[in-house]
């Protein structure tokens, strides 16, 4: 099917013109609903460091992918496993599927879009079993731009994991266009080696009556900085975003997510759980933004967003920024919630004065905290794999 | 027959102004069987000894000794100490968010026992263990004492009680903060536990109202951080009618009387 392109909104706007810039300043912008988006990476400006959706990510650890100075001189190779039912392509910017998911809001993302040289479409249709897409950065010391889309037909139910891996730096847009009637349950790993930079924009793009279950797993990297928007095409969508994230010493890792509603009937709910160690006195740091907009449109949405951070030493940062913006008196229902906590000594004390080893009190702690988002993951490899690399996080400092 | 043994036992805390010594000179043997009631005025130092015992790391052991069956208790750390069979519950327990109460306990069961209690037999013993003491079974769902009234509380500590089994329980305040009603079913809980074996039992509280529900067989008085006077259950009583001013004032003398020397 083709679907409308959703470009038009700002594509093209010259960066001269009169509001284009509004929000990217240093005066933060007063509603997610003036967030501005192009495919040019010109029409943003350089961030300085102080802009409101650059303020909590350390620039200078993003070997330029903000200032032009990177040069995309490598490539990060995609590889699909495709069984029956799943259609891979490689195409170039001029397909005119490419761009349906949404169009980038920061400069980064924007830069990804100019510069990637072919994009893979993998189109699912039916009941396909489980794809896997791995996408390899281009290792140690090299950049890269990189441009997915993964979409669905109308009435498909399909599962999808994409796995990061790999060494180097890599921007990229994951472009997510569900069909009509379509479900997508999808898994995103960032497995990343411990030099990886990974700034991702992801747009996920629900038709009506589709239904979304994404899930995603932040464990490695230096920093990985990704941030999902969710637009809905038609009435009855059903987004459910769920993602955990495991930083320890020296970690940056952002999740900023926008879920936009503009359309009646349609359903978000957003749970992210982190947590953050911390060895030799290194910063541990994560960032969870999650704005919600209801646009006076979209009556009877409900929609709930939750974070939960958990620290489990010192020198560990959780940033935790929930924005709900509520245009519409018409809505079914509407929250959001954000608590970080400590593992602090008292607990530990606690359970282990109940005989419990403190190596299994701490895999208890974490365990627990994370099951809720590990158990969504259906694939029992997959989410073997996933928990054993928690606990490989957990071993690192020393218990 | 197991046997707690705490000899000259001196317990220092970290204080802005350098180590402050809230124990000062601890003696007292409890032997299977029995239940020691603890009684002392706030700040005597009843509850630094209940965590000295566990071995919480706020409180430094200056010297003394404390053994269980004659193994050497201080040199044990705190997981070690309990899987020995020593039992605190805590005066105020700790909320461990992210962990069910359910997965708590079959932890510390596995931990204790030494082998992972086999399942049917453990959803049994643990609805039996919160029937018993009126605990709502939705609590095995719920995070560790997170959002637990403070008599919920309670009655957490005393159902572990009743599943781990130690051969030694410290009760530190378990009365404190529990209305009537609470009260009795904590207080069965223990003449449970007490009832079920070769255990001792060392009572700590600022009150005698839960020695009516719970005789003892020795009531100790703490005052300045020692046990200053040992009776028998009519001990409770004359406190209960005098309150601690005479234990008081003796606390005071010695007090003066360290000073003097």
């Amino acid at each position: 099917m083709t679907l409308p392109n959703t470009a038009p909104e700002v594509a093209g706007l010259a960066p001269e013109l009169a509001g284009a810039k509004k929000g990217q300043g240093e005066s933060p912008i007063a509603s997610a609903s003036e967030r501005f988006t192009s495919y040019d990476v010109e029409a943003f400006e350089v961030p300085g460091g102080r802009e409101e959706n650059w303020r909590f990510t350390p620039l200078r650890r993003l070997h330029g992918l903000h200032d032009g100075s990177a040069t995309f001189e490598g490539t990060a190779t995609i590889d699909v496993a495709a069984p029956e039912g799943v259609t891979v392509e490689t195409v170039g910017r001029d397909d005119a599927r490419i761009g349906e998911g949404g169009v980038p809001a920061d400069r980064v993302a924007a830069a990804a879009w100019s510069t990637f040289r072919e994009a893979t479409l993998v189109t699912l249709d039916g009941t396909p079993a489980p794809v896997t897409v791995t996408v390899t950065g281009p290792g140690a010391g090299a950049t890269a731009a990189g441009h997915l889309q993964l979409r669905t037909t109308p009435h498909t139910e399909a599962t999808v994991v994409v796995e990061y891996r790999g060494s180097g730096v890599l921007a990229d847009n994951l472009e997510v266009v569900l069909g009509d009637g379509s479900r997508l349950t999808l898994v995103v790993t960032g497995e990343w080696a411990d030099d990886a930079v990974h700034v991702g924009a992801q747009h996920m793009s629900i038709g009506r009556d589709a239904v979304l279950r994404a899930t995603s797993v932040a464990l490695g990297g230096d920093l990985v900085r990704i941030s999902p928007t969710v637009k809905y095409r038609g009435p009855g969508g059903d987004a459910e975003l769920a993602g955990l994230g495991f930083a320890d010493a020296g970690q940056h890792l952002e999740q900023r997510l926008l879920v936009d509603h503009a359309v009646p009937h349609c359903t978000s709910n957003v749970v992210y759980k982190n947590a953050l160690q911390s060895t030799k006195g290194l910063t541990a740091h994560t960032v969870w933004i999650g704005d919600v907009l209801i646009r006076a449109a979209a009556e009877n949405t409900r929609t709930f967003e939750l974070n939960r951070n958990l620290v489990l030493t010192e020198h560990a940062r959780a940033d935790s920024v929930p924005n709900l913006e509520i245009e519409t008196g018409e809505i079914a229902g509407a929250g959001h919630a954000s608590a970080t906590g400590r593992f602090d000594d008292e607990q530990l004390f606690y359970l282990q004065s109940r005989g419990i080893p403190e190596d299994v009190a701490r895999r208890l702690v974490v365990r627990g905290f994370f099951g809720e988002i590990l158990s969504r993951i259906t694939l029992p490899e997959l989410r073997e794999r996933l928990e054993a690399a928690i606990e490989a996080e957990l071993a690192v400092i020393g218990v | 027959m197991s046997t707690l043994e705490i000899k000259d036992l001196h317990v220092s805390v970290a204080t802005d102004d350098g180590a402050k010594e809230i124990l000062k000179g601890v003696d007292l043997t409890i032997r299977a069987g029995e239940t020691h009631a603890i009684m002392g005025p706030n700040g005597s130092g009843k509850s630094t000894l209940a965590y000295a015992i566990a071995g919480h790391p706020k409180y430094e052991v200056t010297s003394g000794e404390v053994t269980l069956d004659g193994e050497d208790v201080l040199a044990m750390t705190v997981d070690e100490r309990a899987r020995a069979g020593l039992f605190l519950a805590m005066q105020y327990p700790v909320e461990v968010p992210g962990v069910s109460t359910s997965n708590f306990l079959r932890a510390a069961a596995t931990a204790v026992r030494g082998e992972a209690p086999k399942l049917r037999t453990w959803v049994k013993e643990v609805k039996g263990a919160m029937n018993d003491l009126d605990i709502d079974p939705d609590f095995a769902e719920r995070n560790v004492n997170e959002g637990f009234s403070g008599g919920e509380k309670k009655r957490h500590e005393v159902l572990q009680l009743a599943l781990l089994k130690p051969k030694i329980a410290v009760l530190d305040e378990t009365d404190s903060g529990l209305d009537v009603d609470a009260l009795r079913v904590v207080s069965e809980g223990v003449n449970r536990f007490r009832a079920g074996g070769d255990t001792g039992v060392l009572l700590i509280t600022h009150y005698t109202r839960i020695l009516q529900h719970i005789t003892p067989d020795v009531v100790h008085v703490f005052a300045g951080g020692r046990i200053v006077e040992s009776g028998g259950p009519e001990l409770a009583d004359e406190l209960e009618k005098t309150g601690y001013v005479r234990f008081a004032g003796s606390a005071a003398d010695s007090a003066v009387a360290e000073a003097a020397v």
